[in-house]
Formats: structure tokens, sequence, C-alpha cells
């Protein structure tokens, strides 16, 4: 795993969980052995005038391995991860086959294994991700997988998802929900609204997203399941979200970059690269998300990072399939577009997340002596501009292609090795 | 102007306006005994038709062969865009012909908006989903025009489906751009859900629109519609929102009545109203020749004078704006 020797990464300042310093932190053999002023080692990574934090977690990532290689594979996603800050990733289940048992989790553990960041693997939470018949969720519990979801869709019927959240519940596990009605959808291709009106494209309203959240919250108050919201997208949900964490309910949401960035005008000239789903929404949406962020109601930033080969893209709106890249963008979009401190921005891409999946013992722990050297070195002040195709993964549909960023990730060491030293990828 | 993607590209009533006066030029040489200028000779306008339109591709075909222009028409069923081809692909092609004009019609909005930032050919939207359909405005418009001079102050309904209908999201802009106040006239399942931006008023009682109107337009109800529970029945729709005998008693002596084509005689418009003296459905039809010439010339002949050349003698009883 880690070189040999010691590494220093040295004058930055350290920022986690437990505040912030300046100190020049030293590993060896994959952790942590020393944080303070004036150390040094056998080899050294400047992080003048940087920040030095735990790695960042994502637990909205499709890699699309297996089934979908032309798109992206796990090596590729992982790469990039690496370069954006992460050393921790979690797969979502939306593959071919999906990611419903534990041979499929084996596989895309596997496939992970010699990746420049830790893949960790969802579970559908139904077989296929079809909505039917619950899919075996002890036999990948006993895998590690502690988030279920079905990802791409919502669990439609109500009946089915009681029993799914009251069997989670046994396994101490998390179900996870992409939350959209798919009656109230209608086929719709983006947020249903002026928009969508004046472009004559098939909307969905916020409401398809908002039904499934107030019912999710419910079933979570009958069952005592813990729920955690993907990717919300509207004022109404983190209204909702908000007054459900207030009264108790076990439940916790995330936001991506692009919901508090971008809004459904981006639209307009009908390119599919603004094609997600949820869909980009009102401007007042946006304002919402950022609100919830700021106030902890939404405590994750997760990527949605979704791959598509360029082919599928180069198609009319509808006939698209909706998602956008995010791993090498997220970072520097939060750092841009949010107007939080530095630590909280940290704590929604990097200990809040780790501690939703699971994975609290490894990634996101404090800069201290004896914990496992999983950091990113980030450049607050470096300006940059979006390329997707000078992106680690095999797909360019980002929806930021030549915005300029500031925030910018200089070395990210993954279990004591350096996998990006000043932003180039080492394997 | 590049391409003719949606009304708003003419920029206006400045824009809308000369291809009016184009129009009665074309108007002039479709009367003629034979009627084709050279105007667009040694050009290549291609028709690439994703969705059947014999109507709207018939009266582009017309007006491109009255140019002298080459045509070539792309069929959709027998080409590899049934085999998975990318859109960008498609147009590529075509274009690697040597094409100088795209026409497209498109069951996705959008459509013709994507293939014009791949290719270098002008691109002419003859349809795109829900979008727009701006030729079929510039005739709705022409039509309206020689009838009335100019369309300044009056008042147009707009009745039926209007959110799924291409033709009322361009008309909407073309006539109000030339002035005229706009109502849409439907249930509430039918209008867009959004009419933020828009420059109309919304009424759900075509009765109490009938007596204000200077004409009124039909939209054509689809039948797949009562499936969607957007309606109870095609029988009540026409109960509500079908221009009757009996309704067309209460609009004004002189009010127009105008529909796109294909008519569903019985449910919007009533068998005998689609005939009367008020019905401009056949103008709207010959108008749409000629307005077709006037695009495809402001877009391919610039430069070229031919199309002034023969005298424009008005013909014995034509009507000009």
């Amino acid at each position: 795993m880690a070189d040999a020797g010691s590494l220093v990464i040295k004058g930055g300042q350290v920022v986690d969980a437990t505040g912030e310093r300046t100190a020049d932190v030293v590993v060896v053999d994959g952790r942590i052995t020393a944080v303070g002023t004036g150390l040094s080692a056998d080899r050294t990574l400047d992080a003048t005038g940087c920040i030095v934090a735990p790695g960042l977690v994502d637990i909205h990532s499709h890699l699309r391995e297996p089934g979908k290689e032309e798109a992206e594979t796990v090596e590729t996603g992982a790469r990039g991860a690496a370069l954006g800050g992460y050393t921790a990733i979690l797969a979502m289940p939306n593959t071919t086959p999906a990611i419903d048992s534990a041979a499929v989790v084996q596989q895309v553990l596997e496939l992970g294994r010699p990746a420049p960041c830790d893949v960790f693997s969802s579970g559908a939470i139904t077989v296929g991700r079809g909505g039917e018949q619950l899919a075996p969720m002890a036999e990948m519990a006993a895998l590690g997988v502690r988030i279920f979801t079905d990802d791409g869709a919502g669990v439609q019927d109500n009946g089915l998802m009681r029993r799914a959240m009251e069997y989670a519940s046994g396994l101490g596990v998390t179900l996870a929900q992409h939350c959209e009605d798919d009656a109230l959808c209608g086929g719709g291709h983006m947020h249903e609204g002026e928009w969508s009106a004046r472009l004559g494209i098939p909307g969905q309203p916020a409401e398809a997203e908002e039904l499934m959240v107030m019912r999710d919250i419910a079933l979570a108050r009958l069952t005592g399941c813990r729920i955690h919201f993907q990717h919300l997208s509207t004022a109404g949900s983190v209204a909702m979200v908000r007054a459900a964490i207030a009264s108790g309910l076990p439940v916790t949401a995330e936001a991506t970059p692009h919901h508090f960035t971008l809004t459904h005008a981006e639209c307009q000239g009908y390119d599919p690269v603004f094609k997600v789903n949820p869909p980009l929404r009102t401007a007042a949406d946006v304002d919402a998300v950022k609100g919830a962020l700021a106030d902890g109601t939404i405590g994750i930033i997760a990527t949605d990072h979704a791959p598509h080969a360029p082919e599928t893209k180069e198609l009319p709106f509808d006939q698209a399939p909706p998602g956008m890249l995010g791993l090498e963008t997220a970072l520097a979009l939060a750092l841009t577009e949010l107007d939080l401190p530095v630590q909280q921005v940290l704590a929604a891409l990097s200990w809040n997340p780790a501690a939703a999946i699971g994975v609290g013992d490894l990634h996101g722990l404090p800069v201290e002596a004896g914990n496992p050297a999983n950091l990113c070195v980030i450049d607050p002040e470096a300006t940059w501009t979006v390329r997707g195709s000078a992106m680690a993964s095999r797909s360019t549909n980002t929806p930021f292609e030549g915005r300029e960023l500031r925030g910018k990730v200089r070395h990210t060491v993954l279990h004591g090795e350096p996998v990006v030293v000043a932003g180039e990828p080492q394997r | 102007m590049k391409h003719l993607l949606g009304i708003e590209d003419l920029g206006g009533a400045e824009g809308i306006d000369e291809v009016m006066r184009l129009t009665d030029s074309f108007v002039e040489v479709s009367g003629r005994n034979i009627p084709r200028v050279p105007a667009l000779r040694g050009k290549t306008v291609a028709w690439l038709f994703y969705e059947d339109s014999t109507r709207t591709r018939l009266s582009f075909e017309t007006a491109a062969k009255r140019l002298t222009a080459d045509t070539m028409n792309f069929s959709v069923s027998s080409s590899s865009v049934k085999k998975g081809e990318s859109l960008r692909d498609t147009a590529r092609t075509i274009e690697a012909m040597g094409i100088d004009a795209i026409v497209v019609r498109h069951a996705s909005a959008g459509a013709p908006h994507r293939i014009s930032r791949w290719v270098d050919a002008a691109v002419i939207n003859a349809g795109d989903g829900w979008h727009q359909h701006p030729t079929q405005a510039l005739l709705d418009t022409y039509s309206l025009r020689q009838r009335w001079g100019s369309l300044d102050g009056r008042h147009i309904a707009i009745v039926g489906d209007i959110k799924h209908s291409r033709v009322a999201r361009s008309d909407v802009w073309a006539f109000t751009a030339m002035g005229a106040e706009v109502t849409l006239v439907a249930p509430p399942t039918l209008l867009p859900p959004s009419l933020e931006g828009w420059p109309v008023k919304v009424s759900h009682d075509l009765d109490a629109v009938l007596p204000t109107v200077d004409a009124i337009y039909l939209l054509r109800m689809q039948r797949e519609r009562m499936t969607e529970a957007l309606l109870p029945s095609l029988r009540e729709y026409t109960a509500c929102f079908g221009l009757t005998a009996r309704r067309v008693d209460a609009l004004r002596d002189d009010a127009l009545v105008l529909h796109p084509g294909p008519m569903n005689r019985g449910v919007e418009i009533a068998a005998e109203v689609a005939d009367l003296p008020r019905s401009l459905i056949l103008d709207q039809v010959r108008n749409g020749v000629a307005v077709r010439m006037a695009v495809l010339y402001l877009l391919l002949g610039a430069g070229s004078d031919l199309v002034a050349a023969p005298a424009p003698e008005p013909l014995e009883g034509t009507p000009r704006g």
C-alpha cells in the first residue's frame, strides 16, 4: 500500500471535525504518526497555502461497471474521484446486472481493490431494482453493504417500501431513496414549470419528488428505520426533511453540486448535458437547497456522478439519458458556490458522508496520530477552468464545461500512499 | 438569420414583416402559368422527417421546386436512423452530401436546435415535438394579414390542446409580435403547466370568448389525450370547446376561422363550419407554399436578386395584404 519510508505533508492548514490548526502531518505505513510543526520525513508533499483535510467521501457514484464500461469503469471512476480529493466512494447499484446480490457486490468490491480510491458498494432494495421483490439484503450486508437503494428509480409500492424498511431496521442498515413518483412524473424529462412549458418538453413537477419524501418520512415514523434522502432538489422536500429531523426521526439527506448551482433555465438550448434526474429546478429551489446545507438540514454533498458515453447525449433532449459527471468538480463547486465556512463544506463532503455509509472508522477521521492516512490537500484559492475532455472519466458530460471554479485538489493520500501529487494521478 | 428554429429567430415584427413582403412576391409567382423562379438554382434542400407529415413535406417540396432548388428526401424509415444512429451522425452524414438546407420534422422538441449546432447547413424547423412549427405560424399570420391588412389590435382565440401544440407555441409569439391580442381557450389539463412570460390571456369558457374575437384558431384534438386522463371524452370536449354551428352564430359576422389541419370534423370543428366563407383553412394551405418559398429564399438566397426579376403585377382578384 504505502511507499516504503515516511511522508510529510508540510506547511498546510489542517481542517477536520475537531477544528483547524497549522501543522505538518507525518504518515508512516498508512497511518498518521505525528501532527505538529517543524516535522520532516523521507518524502515531502508541499501544502503551503493549502488545507489539509480528511479525504472526501462520495456516497453517490455511478461507476457503470458491470455493464456500461464504455461510459465508465470502477477504475476510471475511482481515478476521477482521487483527482477530486475523494478517498472513498459508494457505487450505486443501477448497473447491468444490478448490484442486487452478494455475487455482484463481490465483483464491484474486487474491481475496486486496485483503484486509487476505496470503493464501497451499495445494494439494491429490490431484485433487479424492479420494485417488486426484496433483494437479499442480509447476504449483501454480510459483505459490508450498509446502504440499500434502488437509485435511478424510487421504490413505488408503498407496502413494499414499508416491508423493506422494517427488514432493513433488523439489519441495522440504512435505506436510501431516489424520490420520484413515477405516475406523477408522467415521463417528464425536465422540471415542470416555466421552461418546460416554453420549450415544449414534458416536465415532472416538484411534487413528484415531494410525495415520496412525504411517504418515506411517514414510513420512517412507522418502522423506525433510518432513511436517507438522495439528491434532494426542491424547496418542499427540504422543508419536510427539516421538520422530520426536528421531530426526532432518523432522517438524513444529501444534495448535489448541480442542484445548488444550476437551474432549469440551462435547458433552453436543448442540450441533454443539462438533463439529470431529479431535474434542475427553479432559482427558489436552488436557494432552498443552499439554505438547507447552511443550516444542516442537508448534511451531505453527494455527486450523483453519472457518466454517459458521448453518443448517448448526441440525441434530442427527451431521448438522452439523464446524468452528469460530478467527482472532479464537486469540491470546487462547493467552495465556489456555497457561502459557508470551509469546515462546514468539508463536513458535508467528508466526515458526514463517511458516517452515513458506515466507513467512519477509515475515512473522515480527524487528522490525528494513529488514524488511517486518508487525506486530501486542497488549494482553496487556485482557480481553474472545467474541461470534460481533461477529466479521468471515460465520459465528458459535465454541465460545467468552461466554467471557472475556485479551489483545486493538490494531493490525495490513500492509506498513506500519495495517489495524486500536484494534481497529477500517480497510478 | 442562419436557421429558422423558432419564431423568435425572426427577431420580432420586423423580421416577420420581411417574410410577409417576400411572401407577397411568391404568391405572385405561384399565380403565374409557369410558377417557377431560378432563385435557388444550384442549391440543395434535404428533408429529414422523423415523423410522418405528408402535407408539410409536400408544401416544402413544392416551395423548393418553385425556387428551382434540388431536393433530396432522407426517408427515415429506410435509413440508418432506425438502426440506432445518433442524431449527430445522421445530420453530419446528410451534410457531407453537400446540402445547403435541412428541413427537419421530429417528434422530439429541440431536435432541430441540436442539428443546427452540428452542421453548417441552414436548418429549418418543420415541427419539433410540442415545441414550435414556425412556418405554420408564418402562413397563419400571412393568411390573416391577407384578409385584414394588419393584425394590429385584433383579438385571436386559440382553442384546444395548447399543452401539446407546437402550432400554438409558434402562433402565440407570431400573432402577438404583430400586435394581436391572444386568448388561449382550453380546459386546464390542456394548457401548459406554466404560462409565465407568455403574452396571453387564458379562458376556460369558449362561449364567453366567442363574441369578442376577430378570429378563432382551432387546434386538432388527438384521441390519445383520452387515455392520459386529460379529458373524460371527445364528446365532452366537443360539447365544451368544439366550434359547432350553434357557436358560429355567437361569432361576429366578420370573424374568421382557422385550423392547421388535418381536421377532425365533428370534434373540434363541425363539418359545415369548416366550409363556410369565413373559414381560412384552404387559404392557409395555399399560402403555405409561398411562405415556405419566402423562408427558403431568406435563408439560402441572400445575395441573389433573381427573385425580383419578374415584374410583380398582382393578378386580378388576388387579395394583397
